[in-house]
């Protein structure tokens, strides 16, 4: 019972979560491109 | 690791809050939808605003440029945290409420602080000096954590059809399983917040290095145009 909530919200978190991840990691990769790699990365400033 | 560890939690919290753990007495199957409702909240308002904050103070003591894209980048994931615990929380609301939405103290400051730090991101985008941006910034996410000290007694200051703490530290009136799949759901959610940081402040990172240095390049362009005309006013 309930289930037609229930799924919409699991969908909903982890189907935003899925998709913030992939354009977060593709935003880095883009960024990556641009950046020297000595720069890339904090702890190695 | 904390990638693997994350993908780990979050498919034990699927197994768990979707299959494995029984649904309620009273709440019937939208129980489940508790398992990633309070986790999402404790992430998303409490922790990553929490970070938020805490980055806010220490760049406005030291102009810290780590803590200042720390706080930008825990703000925004704490944003996407927060959505979640808007949508989840109606998505229970509608079949234990019979609505979705009420403009319950609870609920109305939790979206006033999901919209607080939303007009943050907002702000961190602005076309401003860099260093003027980060600490219109930094005063916004500290209010906005002020905020979470109304989200977080609205239940008690005023009459709220949001329940109370539904854990007791001592004593939790819960079934062990049902534990088990909030505190599994507690530390995937969390888990996956920090590996998201890490990835969030690592762009951060990057595009202020590419800020920084397209700065230097104008600079040094006008310097050479500056130059060149000294250079010309010097010949007449």
């Amino acid at each position: 019972m309930h289930w037609e909530y229930v799924i919409p919200g699991y969908l909903a978190v982890f189907g935003s979560l899925a998709i913030y991840t992939v354009l977060l990691l593709r935003k880095a990769r883009r960024l990556a491109a641009q950046v020297p790699p000595e720069k890339r990365r904090f702890l190695h400033d | 690791m904390l990638g693997v560890l994350s993908a780990v939690g979050v498919a034990a919290l699927l197994l768990f809050g979707l299959i494995l753990s029984p649904p309620d007495v009273a709440q019937a199957d939208s129980v489940r939808l508790f398992y990633i409702h309070v986790p999402s909240a404790i992430v998303g308002l409490y922790l990553a605003f929490g970070v938020t904050c805490l980055g806010s103070i220490i760049h406005l003591r030291n102009g810290s440029v780590f803590w200042d894209l720390l706080a930008g980048a825990a703000a925004e994931i704490g944003v996407v945290f927060a959505g979640f615990t808007l949508v989840t929380g109606m998505l229970w609301g509608r079949p234990t409420w019979g609505v979705y939405w009420q403009w319950d103290p609870r609920l109305t400051s939790t979206s006033l602080s999901f919209l607080l730090f939303l007009g943050y991101l907002a702000v961190r985008r602005l076309d401003l000096d860099p260093a003027v941006r980060s600490k219109r910034a930094a005063i916004l996410g500290i209010i906005g954590f002020l905020n979470l000290i109304i989200v977080r007694q609205s239940v008690q200051w005023w009459r709220s059809l949001h329940q109370g703490s539904t854990l007791n530290p001592v004593d939790a009136q819960i079934d062990g399983l049902m534990l088990f799949s909030f505190f599994l759901g507690l530390i995937a959610l969390t888990s996956v917040f920090f590996w998201l940081l890490l990835h969030r402040f690592r762009v951060a990172w990057m595009e202020h290095q590419i800020e920084a240095a397209s700065v230097t390049t104008a600079l040094a362009a006008r310097r050479s145009e500056a130059a060149d005309y000294d250079g010309l006013a010097g010949n007449t």
